[in-house]
């Protein structure tokens, strides 16, 4: 067996081993809880009766092993399981919303990535100069301001002040591609500005770190121009740590826009669980953090297997 | 009368440098160095490091590495004066006209790329050819040079490939865009000494076929007596002397250049076999999660006050045996006895006083100490750690320590980053010896030093160990240190012993081919001994 395909298949069995044990930690973190589920959902004036039988219900006194077992069972064929505050399936209803986000993540990830990746190469190619001192100055105010500031200051200025964009991002299923995106640009690119720093400063700085390797002298005695140096010899080498930033930041996209959705009024999946956790609603809060720990293992699996992918002393061995 | 093809005249350069604790400030490099070189021919430049050889070399292409300014004098090539090019001009220029060889071709050659793509790059660049043409260039030279598969090699990726096979490489990378002039900055100088006679035989007979010129950058005269027409010495960016290579090796002029020529003075008599300190007893040992022992029934002592020295070519088992006697490496089989006992495989298992009666030195002495720390502390370290000594009293003994390493009161405050590379190793002999121990391990100890400055250090390791009465494990590659200062050798060869005695009887013939080679690869300083050995020798190396 080629090295390369036993040290992908660890990579990826050690991600699967970490979801498991994620999954664990999110059961005991909602077991230990201070309250109680059916009493939350009868309220306070609920008979003893009443929350006995619901308890019952709920399958609340079994052994919190075995419910963890059955959760974890259930999840695995795709049963969430049911929202306690309206009955329906966690499965389907997140289904929509996670749908929601991951289109506003694709979005803003198709601009964000290959902006950034291109800011950081002029800023490494002009380093200490001004284009460089101006990416900087400009990427690193957009990620110190807290995003919901950079999103009402977005929403004055292109919503309020030239109506360029609507500022709520309502979306429903009947709307063209167009109108979709046309709803969705300011979150969109509340969510690049914020993003963008960190992986053009990463960009920039393996691009840096590389352009002091000898090799990079040999370019430059074979009389090649400095973007060429840059991108032929410079960024293939750089591929690895810029490759786990952006990915950190993928992940960013899909399970931290919380606050973006909120500002925005946005149905992802971020709102969905604000609104359930604030009703005490265990099982949705539970599939929400699932979902959550597979996407940002998963997008870190990914950057490893690109890494190994890239390097050729993996590819080729001796 | 021959064209003159490169003409360096009154060069002056520059750089800023930022010392610690002052303010930056501009040196000079080099000044008013002149020297002119016909087409096809060959100069070397040598020197010790900081003599400004490869920024003279460099120069050939207006380049300066890091901080280094030209700022004065002309370097015309080819009729017109390369310093009054604009970018594009320099552009045009370099990979076209001059190309470069480093010295090290494993860290100048892109990791991510095979190699054909990088050999042929500048010639595609510059639109000299196309790439099916570049390609069969490429193709020639790899066979002109000696390498395996040349058809096939060129799909490798650099970490593929040997060292030695890398440097050839990128001399078919240097003459691939068919330039003018080649410069050659220490090509074989990080190669082990059988490789290197096979390497410099190949850039020999590669200049010699293309016809092309050459700057050839060395520290060692032995080596670019071989390849050279005249030869340019060089100290402290100042020229010393010029002249063709017969008269600068057989008639030198100058003090500096007699003293080049004729180093490695020391004589030193081998001392009578005596009861060892040091016993190591059939021991293998082999890395952890590899299938292979790097070490099979070594067997070799130490006398007390004597020194061992252990010869060999990178992989040979030096370092490893090194690292399995202090401990390091807990050998899979055999017996190490020091001083009487027998020390325990696992260094977590020994006493303080085995720890402290076995030190090491190390090949590059600024990575071995903290550059935190001053020469003070580092020396005071072992004398606090081992003798519990405080204030007043180890400020004396470390100063009596210096003393002996012949540094004076003013560097117990100094940083590492202050000091040149021979005070760095002087200070990590201090500290060795700081310990009182029995054996010192060199591993290497003078391999990163200019020739003088090593053999300053040989003599100072010599002088110790009179007064000490330390015996000394000297792990080297290069044999003229080893006729230098050891009592008794032992020649490795792939983890085994293959020649083991005392000094004389090891260094005479008759020879088994593995030390026989060792031996005469070994740079000679006289004309045609490459051709010699090249005809004579029995075996090759294993790097190839």
């Amino acid at each position: 067996m080629h090295p390369i395909v036993k040290l992908l298949s660890q990579r990826i069995a050690l991600g699967l081993l970490l979801i498991l044990a994620t999954s664990a930690l999110i059961f005991a973190g909602t077991q230990i809880l201070p309250g109680d589920v059916a009493q939350s959902i009868l309220g306070q004036s609920a008979t003893p009766e009443a929350l006995a039988n619901l308890r019952e219900e709920l399958g609340l006194n079994e052994p919190a092993l075995s419910r963890y077992f059955d959760w974890l069972f259930g999840a695995l064929h795709g049963d969430l399981g049911t929202a306690l505050t309206n009955g329906k399936d966690i499965a389907s209803s997140m289904a929509g919303r996670l749908g929601n986000t991951l289109f506003l993540a694709f979005w803003a990830a198709i601009i964000a990535v290959p902006l950034a990746l291109i800011l950081g190469l002029v800023a490494a190619r002009y380093a200490g100069r001004w284009p460089d001192k101006l990416i900087s100055g400009v990427t690193l105010a957009t990620i110190s301001l807290p995003e919901f500031v950079v999103g009402y200051i977005v929403m004055y200025i292109l919503a309020v002040n030239y109506r360029l964009f609507p500022s709520t991002a309502v979306i429903y299923d009947s709307m063209s591609l167009w109108e979709k995106l046309n709803a969705i640009a300011l979150p969109v690119i509340v969510l690049v500005l914020v993003v963008l720093a960190h992986m053009m400063r990463m960009t920039r700085a393996a691009i840096l770190n590389v352009m002091q390797s000898a090799y990079i002298e040999t370019a430059e005695l074979k009389g090649l121009k400095p973007s060429a140096i840059i991108s032929r010899h410079a960024f293939p080498n750089a591929i690895a740590p810029v490759v786990n930033v952006v990915m950190l930041n993928l992940a960013y996209l899909v399970v931290g826009v919380v606050v973006v959705e909120v500002v925005f009024v946005y149905p992802g999946i971020g709102q969905y669980l604000v609104d359930h956790v604030s009703k005490r609603d265990v099982p949705v809060v539970q599939a929400c953090g699932l979902v959550f720990a597979a996407v940002y293992i998963g997008l870190n699996i990914l950057a490893d297997v690109v890494s190994i992918l890239t390097n050729p002393r993996l590819r080729h061995p001796k | 009368m021959p064209e003159t093809l490169l003409d360096i005249k009154n060069l002056k350069i520059e750089a800023t440098v930022y010392p610690p604790g002052e303010d930056p400030h501009d040196i000079t490099i080099v000044e008013g160095v002149s020297v002119g070189l016909e087409g096809g021919k060959v100069l070397g430049l040598i020197g010790e490091s900081g003599a400004g050889k490869s920024t003279i070399g460099l120069s050939a292409m207006a380049f300066g590495r890091g901080g280094v300014r030209i700022t004065g004098g002309e370097v015309t090539l080819n009729g017109r004066d390369i310093l009054k090019l604009g970018p594009k001009g320099l552009r045009g220029l370099r990979g076209r006209e001059v190309t470069y060889v480093a010295q090290s071709a494993a860290a100048s050659f892109n990791p991510a790329k095979r190699l054909m793509e990088q050999v042929i790059e500048a010639t595609l660049k510059h639109g000299l050819c196309s790439r099916s043409e570049a390609e069969a260039r490429a193709v020639k030279l790899f066979r002109k040079l000696g390498l395996p598969n040349p058809e096939t090699i060129g799909s490798r990726y650099p970490h593929q490939v040997s060292g030695g096979q890398l440097q050839r490489v990128m001399t078919a990378m240097a003459l691939c865009p068919e330039p003018s002039l080649v410069i050659f900055d220490e090509p074989t100088t990080a190669l082990d000494v059988t490789t290197q006679i096979d390497v410099l035989a190949a850039i020999k007979e590669a200049i010699r076929d293309t016809g092309v010129a050459a700057l050839y950058i060395t520290h060692d005269l032995a080596v670019v007596a071989q390849v050279s027409d005249h030869i340019l010495v060089l100290r402290n960016g100042n020229k010393v002397e010029y002249g063709p290579v017969k008269q600068i090796i057989e008639d030198p002029q100058e003090d500096y250049t007699r003293a080049l020529v004729s180093v490695r003075s020391i004589d030193h008599e081998e001392k009578k076999p005596a009861e060892p300190v040091l016993r190591v007893d059939n021991v293998t040992a082999r890395y952890k999660g590899t299938n292979f022992d790097v070490l099979s029934n070594v067997s070799v002592d130490v006398a007390p006050g004597q020194t061992l020295a252990i010869v060999g070519e990178s992989g040979s088992g030096k370092s490893t045996l090194a690292r399995a006697i202090t401990g390091l490496l807990p050998p899979s089989a055999g017996r190490i006895t020091f001083a009487g006992r027998t020390l325990s495989p696992d260094l977590k298992a020994r006493s303080k006083d085995d720890l402290r009666e076995l030190q090491m030195i190390y090949q590059m002495a600024d990575v071995a100490m903290n550059p935190r720390q001053t020469v003070g502390t580092i020396i005071g370290r072992p004398l606090e750690f081992y003798f519990g000594l405080r204030g007043e009293e180890k400020r004396k003994r470390v100063q009596d320590l210096l003393d002996q390493i012949e540094m004076g009161s003013g560097y117990l405050d100094r940083y590492p980053a202050e000091l040149s590379g021979g005070q760095k190793q002087r200070v990590c002999i201090a500290r060795a010896l700081a310990a009182k121990p029995r054996l010192i391990i060199c591993d290497e100890v003078t391999s990163a030093l200019d020739p003088l400055v090593a053999d300053g250090i040989l003599k100072l390791l010599l002088e110790l160990q009179a007064q000490e009465g330390v015996a000394y494990l000297f792990i080297t590659h290069d044999l003229a240190t080893v006729k230098a200062i050891a009592d008794s050798i032992a020649v490795m060869y792939r983890g085994k012993v293959v020649r083991y005695g005392p000094k004389t009887q090891v260094l005479t013939p008759p020879f088994d081919d593995y030390t026989d080679l060792l031996l005469s690869s070994v740079p000679e300083m006289r004309l045609g001994w490459l051709e010699h050995v090249i005809e004579t020798r029995k075996m090759e190396s294993a790097g190839n």
